[in-house]
């Protein structure tokens, strides 16, 4: 479980021994649905231990490429690569996923999280601890027993990250997790992910907001009309982006 | 746990478990001792099982199920074996029902009669007419409105005897003035009031009916109106799941003097309803 | 008129000293009704959860056919029932026919149908909000189904409260399968059949009556539990 109070490190090495099947390799990745095509070939290769963010403009196909990655979906053409492997159940257990908006179960906030804890397997005797330590990490340790739906809508997010930590992922995919809530929620869920990322968590992001992507991302990737624009370390990106798609975006204009 | 299986949930549990218990019936009443008899629902109807079924029961310790159908359903059920004795009033059907196999042998326990009842108004003016199939040719005549069973029954099957012996064919004007209701005694009797019709009805269920509204007796004593009672015995080696004794039990009582005396003692505002004839013993 | 009036008071005053003929009667048809539904449900949830989450070839058929049955009119349950219990049939030898089991089997074919169907369309509603959620966290499609079952739990009282309200309402089955043996298989609605067939209408109708109110007790029932339930945001 994640270790709370190890102090803030810049660096991108991990401190657990978590191993993620990178590099993430997808190869001519082709989604098309309804006779549109939502993503248009796409070659790229993540291979760094840091957080990526997958950024656009919206249709650009960022939550469609997410659920390519996370096996959600099946693509009509091409092939995703997790450490030289296709993905089989085995591999999705490693991973978790959080959706823009909260999906929690007409359950009190810790019978969500032992109910996910019971679809991977996990022994009963261990539920209790980690459904402890994980409502403590989303300061949610005195809502326990609450109806997990009648919570904020902050609230309810948190509670859904730390649910998916408690799975003890490898690799975490968060589709634009605070669209919608307040700075102080948008805050505590960044400080989780950027710790999950330090013990060694391959953190994938898709979020429109520019900001958040600046205080996060160490790897960008740039999507438009569904296809990768520009891809590298965050810093390169904006500093310099070198497409007009990207220059454009991250001042602020709309992207056609 | 106590988000986990709190108190409610346990409560709730427990609720159902207690339902459950509290609601198993007897499922299949296996132990106590019984016979299923398949009669006809103008002898239910007229109050005689009532009557004369507990005292059977007090003295031979069996209790009796009556299953109370059409006289048609009675036999066919009979034949599939699903009783142990069969009571009804149609003579004809009750013989070929042993000659085919099905009973053991017919006695004759009881009769009583049919009556024509019909409006007061009496527009057909069958009252008091003596020849029973002579009523009927008035009434087809006049084309007065006449409420049938048409269920098979042995009241039905009189019915139709009737017609016959009257040389009219009634079944031709079903749906105008000849009513085919293909229900039992009562839902005809309380077709009949409502369509202030004319039918032939047995006098025991016709004492006992209380929604009589303005018929009345119009036609009765013709001898072709006797209606006779049959108990037989359902053949226990087509089918071995019959109580054979304790069918036979019933069925000697009924005929024995005892059972004949139960029978005659029956009587609705002091009118008797049925009366006892079977064979005295040789 | 006159007789609904003396429906009325012949109702009150059958509940009011407790007669043991309506006791008897009442207490029959409950639990037959109950223990139908009970039954039924233990059969139509999984049923109606599982149409709703499995894909496989002719689902769209069975689903159809499923709410169709919602519709199987009780006289033709009950004959159907009675045909394999008859002693003429091949599950005489059990020698069920006329005895209170027989009942509560015809009204469960009546009621597994309703409890299906609706769960079915519950568990799809449901699934359109859970299912990506669900399969990210690797349920496999039996948990996927047992986890909607329990989430829904508290609409799926409206299911049952169908199923029970058909059960307990109809005389097709029972008096087919029953013989409405007094003592033995006659419940409320038997009975009105026979106090009608006898033209005791009064009577029938005060039976009718005390058969709306035991159904409106049983739904109170069930409806302040949904009512908790919401407050809960359960529902």
């Amino acid at each position: 479980m994640l270790d709370p109070t190890s102090p803030p490190d810049l660096s991108n090495a991990s401190v657990d021994g978590a191993s993620p099947p990178l590099p993430l390799e997808l190869r001519g990745l082709v989604y098309e649905t309804g006779g549109k095509r939502l993503i248009d070939n796409i070659d790229a290769r993540i291979e760094e231990r840091g957080i990526t963010v997958i950024m656009g403009p919206n249709g650009a196909g960022k939550s469609v490429l997410l659920r390519l990655m996370h096996g959600l979906i099946p693509p009509s053409r091409g092939e995703i690569l997790w450490a030289g492997r296709r993905a089989d159940r085995e591999l999705a257990r490693r991973q978790a996923m959080v959706f823009q908006k909260p999906v929690l179960l007409r359950r009190s906030a810790a019978g969500n999280i032992w109910h996910a804890l019971g679809l991977r397997g996990i022994d009963w005797s261990e539920r209790p601890a980690r459904v402890e330590e994980a409502l403590r990490l989303a300061g949610l340790e005195r809502l326990a027993a609450v109806p997990a739906r009648t919570l904020s809508g902050g609230e309810q997010q948190r509670l859904c990250l730390v649910r998916a930590l408690s799975l003890e992922p490898e690799i975490l995919f968060l589709d634009e997790p605070t669209a919608s809530l307040d700075p102080a929620s948008t805050l505590l869920i960044e400080r989780l992910l950027i710790k999950a990322q330090r013990q060694g968590i391959k953190v994938i992001v898709v979020t429109h907001d520019v900001g958040q992507a600046r205080r996060l991302a160490q790897d960008v990737i740039f999507l438009h009309h569904g296809r990768v624009i520009e891809h590298g370390p965050a810093k390169v990106f904006f500093d310099q982006p070198r497409s007009e798609a990207g220059r454009a975006f991250i001042a602020g204009g709309l992207v056609l | 746990m106590t988000w986990m299986m709190n108190r409610r949930t346990l409560f709730g549990l427990g609720l159902c478990a207690a339902l459950i218990a509290a609601t198993s019936p007897r499922l299949v009443a296996a132990d106590d001792k019984f016979i299923i008899v398949q009669s006809t629902t103008s002898t239910q109807n007229s109050g005689l099982f009532e009557h004369i079924l507990p005292i059977f029961t007090k003295k031979t310790g069996i209790d009796v199920r009556v299953v109370a159908v059409g006289t048609g359903q009675a036999l066919k059920n009979a034949e599939n074996g699903d009783g142990d004795v069969v009571f009804v009033h149609s003579k004809p059907d009750e013989e070929k029902f042993v000659a085919d196999g099905w009973g053991v042998k017919r006695y004759d326990v009881m009769y009583n009669d049919f009556i024509i009842v019909g409006p007061a108004a009496d527009p057909a003016q069958v009252a008091g007419v003596k020849d029973a199939a002579q009523a009927f040719k008035k009434i087809a005549e006049a084309k007065a409105p006449f409420a049938s069973r048409a269920d098979d029954s042995g009241t039905n099957k009189a019915e139709l005897k009737l017609w016959h012996d009257a040389g009219i064919d009634a079944k031709a004007s079903s749906g105008s003035w000849y009513l085919e209701t293909g229900s039992g005694m009562g839902a005809t009797l309380n077709t009949a009031v409502g369509k202030q019709a004319y039918t032939l009805t047995d006098r025991g269920t016709w004492l006992s009916f209380a929604n009589k509204d303005d018929l009345k007796v119009l036609v009765e004593g013709d001898p072709h109106l006797f209606n006779q009672y049959g108990v037989i015995l359902v053949n226990p080696t087509k089918h071995p799941n019959v109580k054979a004794k304790e069918g036979q039990a019933f069925i000697d009582w009924l005929i024995g003097s005892e059972g004949q005396a139960a029978i005659a003692s029956y009587k609705i505002d002091g009118e008797q309803l049925f009366f006892p004839n079977a064979a005295p013993p040789s | 008129m006159p007789d609904l009036i003396e429906a009325f008071h012949t109702a009150l005053r059958l509940i009011a000293t407790l007669d043991p003929g309506l006791i008897e009667i009442v207490v029959l048809s409950l639990q037959v009704s109950l223990l139908a539904v009970i039954l039924a449900s233990l059969i139509g949830f999984p049923l109606g959860g599982a149409l709703a989450v499995y894909r496989f070839p002719g689902r769209g058929a069975v689903t159809a056919i499923l709410n169709a049955l919602m519709g199987l009119p009780p006289v033709v349950a009950g004959l159907a029932i009675y045909l394999l219990l008859s002693n003429a049939g091949p599950l005489g030898v059990l020698q069920l026919l006329y005895t209170p089991t027989a009942m509560i089997a015809a009204q469960m074919l009546l009621v597994v149908p309703i409890v299906g169907a609706l769960t079915r369309q519950y568990c799809e509603d449901l699934l359109e909000e859970y299912d990506e959620q669900l399969r990210s966290l690797g349920a496999s499609p039996r948990e996927v189904t047992a986890t909607l079952l329990w989430d829904g739990r508290y609409r799926l009282l409206t299911a049952v409260l169908a199923g029970f309200g058909r059960a307990i309402a109809e005389v097709g089955a029972v008096m087919i399968v029953g013989g409405n043996i007094d003592h033995v298989t006659r419940t409320m609605t038997t009975a009105i059949a026979l106090e009608t067939s006898k033209g005791n209408i009064a009577l029938a109708l005060a039976l009718g009556l005390v058969l709306l109110a035991t159904a409106f007790a049983v739904n109170g029932a069930l409806m302040g539990v949904r009512r908790f339930a919401l407050r809960l945001a359960y529902a």
